[in-house]
């Protein structure tokens, strides 16, 4: 009994001393956010200094603080509020860890937690910036964290206690207890976090009021990460949509979608302005106001979240509270960042001189593309909005809207980029330029002609998304063909293992974006559904298969209770699959789910979901033929890879190499 | 996770949206069923189309859909038939009526400004060939350079 009480203080002590580390690193990042500013702007060594060994000090506080709370979790304290409404002694160890960011108040604590973690690295590996530079960069960095440390500690407290502990909780949304979707909003938040860190280099830059090759070399690795976690982030939510959502859906335009796919295509553009102003020092002024939207809209994408303004007004006025907060970190952090920019901005003279036809030309059509298509999925999603309290109209702005509006923006990006990608800096001449293209264009147009022909008759959407895939992965191959110079094929393929990375990463990266093209056409393109009510023993013929639904029965999970059927499927009157597609109930959340079962392939998914029993007999069944889905997210991750590829550029090491180099040195290439 | 815990608070049950029996015989009919259904939303869904949601109202607007098509309706008066009782929030594809046209024609707007813009930019760095003349900053850090 002793031993028990024992460890019921220490476990106590533990948890309360992570609420105490929350708010001493709220302190740290205050002291983190004023001392090293002063010191770089009044020359002072010492205080500039401090940023770094505050920016660890911060990490570490707040780290031991998740830790506190992970802890509360893994060990079902319900004792905390938190917990009590989020977990439950029953659920898988799995999660119950990831229970901790499946709510608003630890989905906070991990944000702070990734902003503390990306200033920290900018400490540990920023060695090569100017002293001032750095010390401004930790100081705007950690000036984030303060304001959601405030927001955490005074409206989403995690470590609040209850009076009397229940004997149990009441258990994690059931859809999120899934690994698609516990991973997701970690990688979700590196991205949005991640973008903070382009802002600070931004702001920094902008205090200082200069902006060189230099900059664009530091900026964009931060910009690359934050992307490659963005798309990887995304992709996991739409994966998980697609199998969990019980009808194969992989995107729907919610807003809350929304609110991770804009900060995505900004970051997008962000780290393709960022090489303009490496190589050819132009772009400048534009890339930094490209730093500031993109975490502008990471935030603008929490708002949305975490006020649920857009989902309705009335929810907002229910419980305001945070929204307004949010709103207030918006409006100081844009407001500052861009009155600043106002000023500023103008001191930022481009250096490289280029022509109408030339790589640099082509970077700003890309970046008009990607951010006019932000653009135009952040009207979408606030319309609603405005049209409620401008027009007093009620109205809603769905995915016909986002396909008809945003599509054709990344149907010209697929046009252009592989011509755009293949220009050389400077000045080029189309003509010489396409050169290498004309045999994939003809490739391409041909694959177009080929499966309009054999679909006859369905839309356009088909033969344009294979043409433009076909043309973005062979435009790919043949710019690292080209590459690879003249000679036999062991001198190219030397030549080749010998590109930079950030070549190979490029092309990957492209590539990546041309099967996703692909994926999505084709699956969107080409679905068959089948509908009906099977009884147990009869078979059906859903396209070229043949299914069987062999039986239903009940089964007991961990924390569940499920009707299981048993599916057989058979091609040419061979078995190919035993499916066994589920409907739950979890009974401690009281929350139903389908588990479609899904055979996946290669150039098809087999998607089986099983619904009511019906009166007559027999079971309502939703068969879909989904071809080509795996080759969305395989694209996404083909994508992350290329960033992957770029990230690990030599570049970037021996920038972190040249230490002694003055800033305003480095060359532009 | 930040989607989901919306869609999640209304989608309340699995989703199994369109049911066998509510299929209508004739393909082509049901086809056209199916379009329209894409269009509409649950009203008491978040951002769902009634062809997606299986909330019991999905269903009702569902069938009333279907029984208008059987009816002899054409898209358009099936579209007007629900609006007027449900009102255009009902409608997913908003409409160019009013003040709606300037949510259309914001993207078309905004890319024109753009690529002018980009335009300007683009000529302003090409005709600029000859080298820019050094500002004052550079000019002194130049003779210092020489002074070394």
């Amino acid at each position: 009994m002793a031993l028990f009480e024992f460890r019921h203080t220490v476990r106590r002590m533990f948890i309360e001393l992570g609420h105490f580390a929350l708010i001493l690193a709220f302190m740290v990042a205050i002291i983190q956010t004023v001392v090293p500013f002063v010191g770089a702007q009044k020359g002072w060594r010492g205080w500039m200094a401090l940023g770094e060994p505050a920016a660890t000090t911060q990490f570490l506080l707040v780290g031991f603080s998740f830790a506190a709370l992970t802890y509360a979790f893994v060990t079902s304290d319900f004792s905390l509020r938190l917990v009590v409404l989020n977990s439950h002694t029953d659920k898988p160890m799995l999660y119950k860890i990831t229970g901790v960011w499946g709510n608003h108040e630890g989905s906070m604590l991990l944000w702070v937690l990734i902003v503390a973690l990306f200033g920290a690295m900018a400490a540990w590996f920023g060695g090569n910036l100017p002293p001032a530079l750095r010390a401004r960069v930790l100081a705007v960095q950690a000036s984030i964290g303060v304001a959601f440390y405030a927001f955490i500690l005074f409206t989403s407290n995690p470590f609040l206690r209850l009076q009397t502990p229940p004997m149990n909780g009441q258990d994690l949304n059931p859809l999120l207890q899934d690994p698609g979707l516990a991973f997701h909003p970690p990688f979700l938040y590196l991205g949005y976090v991640g973008l903070s860190m382009s802002f600070s280099f931004a702001v920094a830059a902008l205090i200082e009021g200069r902006v060189d090759a230099a900059w664009g070399r530091w900026v964009r690795p931060w910009t690359l990460a934050a992307w490659l976690f963005l798309t990887i982030g995304i992709a996991l939510g739409s994966w998980w949509a697609y199998y969990e959502l019980g009808w194969g859906g992989f995107w729907f335009w919610d807003p809350v979608e929304n609110a991770s796919f804009m900060p995505w295509l900004l970051a997008a553009a962000l780290l393709h302005s960022a090489i303009v102003v490496e190589k050819r020092e132009a772009l400048k002024a534009w890339t930094i106001l490209l730093a500031i939207l993109a975490f502008g809209f990471s935030l603008i994408g929490t708002f949305i979240v975490r006020s649920g303004v857009i989902t309705s007004v009335h929810a907002f006025a229910n419980d305001p509270e945070r929204g307004v907060f949010i709103l207030g970190i918006l409006a100081i952090f844009m407001g500052g960042a861009l009155t600043l920019y106002a000023a500023r901005a103008a001191a930022m003279e481009a250096r490289g001189v280029f022509s109408m036809v030339s790589r640099e030309s082509a970077l700003v059509l890309n970046n008009i593309l990607l951010a006019v298509s932000a653009f135009v999925v952040f009207v979408g999603t606030v319309w609603p909005l405005v049209a409620e309290l401008a027009f007093d109209r009620k109205l809603s702005v769905g995915a016909p809207f986002f396909d008809a509006a945003f599509t054709p923006f990344m149907v010209v990006l697929a046009v252009v980029l592989p011509i755009g990608a293949i220009l050389p800096w400077k000045r080029a001449r189309l003509g010489r330029s396409m050169r290498p293209l004309w045999g994939v264009l003809v490739l391409s147009i041909v694959l177009g002609a080929l499966i309009w022909v054999i679909q006859t008759g369905n839309t356009m959407l088909a033969p344009v998304g294979g043409a433009l895939a076909l043309w973005l992965v062979g435009g790919a191959v043949s710019d690292l063909w080209q590459r690879a110079g003249r000679g036999d094929v062991a001198s190219k393929l030397g030549r080749l293992s010998r590109l930079p990375r950030a070549d190979w990463g490029k092309a990957v990266a492209h590539a990546g974006l041309g099967v996703t093209f692909f994926g999505i056409a084709a699956l969107t393109a080409w679905t068959v559904e089948d509908i009906r009510v099977a009884q147990v023993g009869e078979s059906f013929r859903v396209g070229n298969y043949e299914l069987a639904l062999s039986e239903v029965k009940q089964v007991r999970g961990p924390n569940f209770i499920s009707t299981r059927a048993e599916v057989a499927v058979f091609q040419n009157s061979d078995r190919i699959a035993l499916l066994y597609p589920e409907k739950r109930v979890y009974p401690v959340a009281q929350m139903p789910t389908t588990e479609a079962a899904i055979l996946n392939g290669f150039a098809r998914d087999i998607y089986v979901v099983i619904g009511d029993p019906q009166q007559g007999g027999g079971w309502a069944v939703r068969t879909y033929i989904k071809p080509f889905a795996n080759w969305i997210w395989a694209g996404a991750i083909i994508m992350a890879l290329g960033g992957c590829l770029s990230l690990s550029d030599r570049r970037y090491r021996v920038a972190a190499g040249a230490r002694k180099a003055p800033s305003d040195a480095v060359p532009a290439e | 996770m930040r989607r989901l815990v919306l869609i999640l608070c209304l989608l309340a049950a699995p989703a199994f949206a369109v049911q066998p029996d509510e299929v209508l015989e004739d393909p082509a009919l049901e086809t056209r069923a199916r379009e329209l259904s894409k269009g509409l939303r649950c009203l008491v869904c978040r951002n769902e189309s009634i062809d997606e949601s299986n909330a019991d109202l999905a269903r009702d607007l569902r069938l009333l859909v279907r029984e208008r098509l059987v009816a002899g309706d054409s898209d358009e008066e099936v579209i007007d038939f629900v609006v007027a009782r449900y009102g255009e929030y009902v409608l997913l594809n908003p409409t160019t009526s009013g003040s709606n046209i300037l949510l259309w024609i914001a993207g078309p707007l905004m890319l024109i400004t753009a690529l002018g813009l980009g335009a300007v930019y683009l000529r302003r760095r090409s005709t600029g060939a000859a080298p820019e003349a050094l500002s004052d900053e550079e000019e002194s850090r130049l003779r210092e350079l020489l002074k070394d």
